[in-house]
């Protein structure tokens, strides 16, 4: 039963990623709300799964030439240093303190993805 | 278009005197629609916020463990003037190596469990597909705003 809400979760989130409508924001608080996982272990199944799904959107994406690739190396780079930080800080935070951080986080996110929906109407 | 680029003088000095030639050359830099983007060089402004814009979806993504995505693909779409559909695409191209490194520190600090991972990320994998051929074809407007409300009661349920 819980191998099938696993797949079934991670489906759902799937389809919400691969529409760039950032599956991994629906997916983490799937897992920890109704499965009572560990907002860590969340985090870095998370980060796991987006990377194996990330290789065939990509190749979609791509193909559809959807793909803007001036420029973007000065995003990563400075990205990667940071991305660095982040996953190391998380290390040293508790896991409750961090599932809040991340209600916040996706509260902030919901408003501001609003604000765009209407802006655009 | 190439006297377009350098639009400070344009822009602010002589718009107020001399109204109908500026208003259409000033417009390459205002309507959002149009796919200008990155043909010509960026001004060094543009790029300091793309440093900037890097170091904070690189945090996010690491410390949370995703979501920098979603703060990448407006970054995008204001910097460097990408079109919705091709912003989303180079979001996760832009997420892909940062989340190479924050994974492996995941891994290397032990939060992860085989079983979990492997069904989550087969359902991940699948929905993913599916989705990203739906992006060629439905701008989804409606389930945004959906989207967004359900987010918004799943940061709350974690706050408290």
């Amino acid at each position: 039963m819980t191998i099938f809400l696993y797949i079934l979760f991670g489906a759902i989130a799937g389809i919400f990623g691969g529409l760039g409508m950032g599956g991994g924001t629906l997916l983490i608080p799937l897992l920890t709300i109704f499965l009572g996982l560990d907002q860590k272990l969340c985090q870095g199944i998370n980060l796991i799964s987006f990377l194996v799904m990330a290789i065939f959107s990509l190749l979609i994406h791509s193909h559809n030439g959807l793909i803007e690739t001036k420029n973007i190396y000065i995003v990563i780079l400075s990205g990667l240093v940071f991305s660095v930080l982040g996953a190391v800080l998380a290390n040293y935070i508790p896991s409750k303190a961090l599932r809040m951080a991340f209600g916040v986080f996706l509260c902030l996110l919901s408003i501001f993805e609003l604000a765009k929906a209407f802006k655009k109407n | 278009m190439k006297k377009n680029i350098k639009p400070k003088t344009n822009q602010k000095g002589v718009a107020k005197h001399k109204n109908t030639s500026n208003t259409t050359k000033t417009k390459p830099f205002t309507t959002k629609n149009q796919t200008f983007s990155c043909q010509t060089k960026l001004t060094s402004k543009k790029k300091w916020y793309l440093v900037l814009a890097g170091s904070i979806i690189g945090f996010l993504n690491g410390f949370f463990g995703g979501g920098g995505g979603m703060v990448c693909v407006p970054i995008l779409e204001k910097v460097l003037n990408l079109e919705n559909k091709k912003a989303h695409a180079t979001a996760i191209a832009v997420i892909f190596p940062l989340s190479l490194v924050s994974a492996s520190i995941y891994v290397f600090n032990g939060y992860i469990q085989s079983m979990p991972l492997l069904s989550i990320g087969a359902g991940v994998v699948a929905g993913g597909i599916i989705g990203s051929f739906a992006l060629k074809f439905l701008p989804p407007k409606a389930i945004r705003i959906i989207f967004a409300i359900i987010m918004f009661a799943g940061g709350i349920k974690l706050i408290f």
